[in-house]
């Protein structure tokens, strides 16, 4: 690895890692402030508190795979929410299974809703989702596989651009409409609910929940740290080729369809898991998860935090949905145009989020010091000149503040580390 | 297609009868060209006379209507896409320069860098000390060493070239297709590129495309005369400044 990208990794660590420790200690004191308070003590946190933060974490990781393929790659898809929506199945079908003779049918095979419809026997795939394992590894199959089909066939025929994020947008609508239908035999407008207990635990019992939150906390910075490690390497650098100047990147000879297909996958699976840790939290799993709106929604998460940093979009999702929580309680209509509102907002004035905004403050406030050049220069380059003045590249660097003041997935990170 | 047989030995480009036509308008009409491995060659021609589209169909961009497009004589480029073109040993730079703005100058000669295009072998990717130090070559060679941590957006227009000039070398290729590599160059650059390239030109093959003659005549080398898709004359820069036709379309306009 060159030694400008070891720089940049560290400059990056200092944010990533204060979020890394954020996470942990999250994971452990949520949990122990749960458990260990009883209600009416100060730090009691009621399951309420511990599920609607653990649906946070879950968006979290959802915003992080968008990002992902959007920040970093360029790819804007409107229909990450289907994948999500696919864990959130895969995950609900086991459940569904360990209800039992617990139902109210008490059918110790068929769920509830295939006994209503007078279903018979369980359909062929179905099977083997009363096993834990098994449904694990669909959560990430039937997302990676849907990811990869649809993407070997867009990007090999090179669609792009909005087309693909139409096309991304109609294959969310187009599966919403399908688990709708009854005889799909995924519980049709009702979805999966009723779940009873994962792993043999109770899902009620704040223990239960207190570990699945625990578990997202942990499945996020998981999911962080692989999507660093990628933005990190040298495919990263291929990303933002990609991203930056496609046909460019291909001319270099590099075959922008399979990493492209890569990112596409890996973020489907990673979508995959947040819907599956969401579903026994919220305890409900409904066609509406296909909506392209829920899919618009991590658009502006994104967009909100900052694309192309994977830190901000964890901010960008936890800002909007603290921000939607209460504004859904407080203004139930109008959230809709809020978070239009918030797009375009977003979209005029912060182009590079919030997480962007902090690197533009800092940037106004050097740009005001007469060391302005040598501060600007990107973090990387600090290291190549061996934090020497260079009184040259001072000058040339100067008369083009404009340029510098660029925020790029590099100085982003300076500006965000500088907060 | 199949393989013609007259194809001489020891050709390294060769193309031959190559049309392409966008809506009816044909942007190359029969276009015949040879290169031989270690040649330089200067393109010239006047705006819209096909130079760019060559480049296109001979790096895959663009498919021809008919004609043949042979590289080292026996690989069909018509078969290729562009990455495999480009991994096949042709290297291009674009007539709008085009690097990677958001990556340093050093990321974008280490993207460059000839190998490891696989996406897993790019995800583990690791630069050796000898590819750094080629790395460093290159840049010493661009004469951009003191801006290796810059953002290449932030380069001016002449050393965008050179760093594009820079990739282009990073990729090892065979044969260079280079467009108009002096626009927005001071006299001193393109002075310096064209040292550069005749320097390149002792291990390379070079297709450079250029309307500045004071560059073109600094390259000496042999220059082809593209006119409306086709080729008009061919012969030293000399000799095509006098040939009559030459005059009319091009020169004496
Ligand atoms: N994709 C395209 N669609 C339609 N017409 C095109 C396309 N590409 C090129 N042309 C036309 O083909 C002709 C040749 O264009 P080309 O870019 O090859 O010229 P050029 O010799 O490179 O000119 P210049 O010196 O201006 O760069 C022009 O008339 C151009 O308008
Ligand atoms: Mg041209």
């Amino acid at each position: 690895m060159s030694r400008s990208i070891i720089v940049s990794f560290l400059m990056r660590d200092k944010v990533g890692n204060a979020l890394l420790a954020v996470l942990l200690a999250l994971a452990i004191i949520v949990p122990f402030c749960s458990l260990v308070f009883e209600p009416g003590d100060t730090f009691y946190l009621s399951s309420y508190w511990v599920t609607l933060l653990g649906k946070y974490l879950c968006y979290a990781l959802l915003a992080v795979a968008v990002d992902l393929v959007w920040g970093y790659c360029g790819i804007l898809s409107l229909g990450h929410g289907a994948f999500f929506a696919l864990g959130g199945y895969a995950m609900g079908m086991y459940l569904m299974r360990q209800i039992g003779e617990r139902g109210v049918y008490a059918n110790p095979l068929l769920p509830d809703f295939m006994v209503f419809l007078n279903w018979t026997e369980l359909p062929w795939y179905w099977q083997g989702f009363d096993m834990f394992g098994f449904a694990m590894l669909m959560v990430l199959l039937v997302p990676g596989a849907l990811a990869f089909l649809f993407g070997f066939l867009a990007f090999r025929s090179r669609v792009t651009g909005v087309y693909l994020s139409i096309i991304t947008q109609a294959l969310t609508y187009a599966l919403m409409l399908a688990f709708f239908r009854n005889d799909m035999g995924f519980g049709g407008n009702n979805g999966l609910t009723d779940f009873k207990d994962i792993l043999g635990f109770n899902l009620q019992h704040p223990g239960t929940r207190a570990a699945l939150f625990s578990l997202s906390a942990l499945a996020l910075a998981g999911g962080y740290l692989l999507c660093r490690f990628i933005v990190n390497s040298k495919l990263g650098r291929v990303l933002i080729a990609i991203r930056d100047s496609e046909s460019r990147t291909r001319f270099i000879g590099y075959r922008v369809e399979r990493f492209k297909l890569f990112v596409f996958v890996v973020s489907a699976m990673l979508a995959g898991v947040a819907g599956a840790l969401y579903v026994p939290q919220v305890g409900i799993i409904n066609p509406g998860e296909f909506a392209p709106l829920n899919s618009i929604e991590s658009i502006v998460w994104v967009a909100v935090g900052g694309r192309g940093t994977l830190f901000g979009a964890i901010f960008g999702a936890w800002m909007v949905n603290f921000g939607k929580t209460w504004f859904t309680g407080a203004f139930p209509e109008l959230w809709l145009f809020f978070l239009g509102g918030l797009f375009v907002v977003t979209t005029l004035w912060l182009p590079k989020g919030v997480v962007g905004l902090s690197a533009q403050l800092s940037k106004m406030r050097r740009s005001k010091a007469a060391s302005v050049a040598v501060s600007e220069k990107s973090p990387v380059q600090a290291q190549a000149v061996e934090a020497e003045p260079q009184p040259q590249q001072a000058s040339q660097v100067a008369p083009e503040p404009e340029q510098q003041a660029e925020p790029t997935p590099k100085n982003l990170d300076q500006g965000a580390a500088n907060v | 297609m199949s393989k013609p047989k007259h194809i001489p030995q020891n050709t390294l480009l060769y193309v031959d009868g190559v049309t392409k036509s966008f809506d009816g308008f044909k942007a190359l009409n029969s276009l015949s060209l040879i290169m031989e491995p270690g040649e330089m060659r200067a393109i010239i021609g006047p705006n819209g006379a096909g130079k760019t589209t060559m480049m296109d169909v001979i790096t895959g961009k663009l498919r021809p209507d008919e004609g043949i497009v042979m590289f080292e004589q026996d690989i069909d480029l018509t078969q290729h896409d562009e990455a495999e073109i480009a991994n096949l040993g042709i290297g291009r730079k674009f007539q709008k320069p085009s690097v990677i703005e958001n990556l340093t100058v050093f990321e974008n000669l280490e993207l460059a860098l000839s190998g490891g295009r696989g996406v897993f072998q790019s995800l583990l990717h690791k630069l050796s000390n000898q590819s750094f130090g080629r790395i460093e070559e290159v840049l010493e060679l661009i004469r951009l060493q003191d801006k290796r941590s810059w953002l290449a957006g932030s380069l001016s227009h002449g050393q965008k070239q050179w760093l594009e000039i820079g990739m282009l070398i990073m990729q090892e290729p065979r044969l260079l297709l280079i467009d108009e590599p002096a626009a927005g160059m001071t006299d001193e650059e393109t002075a310096l590129t064209a040292e550069l390239f005749k320097q390149l030109a002792q291990d390379h093959s070079l297709v450079v495309v250029e309307h500045d003659m004071d560059f073109v005549k600094a390259l000496d080398c042999p220059v082809t005369v593209l006119h409306e898709g086709s080729v008009l004359a061919q012969g030293t820069l000399e000799q095509v400044q006098q040939n009559q036709q030459v005059i009319e379309v091009y020169l004496g306009r």
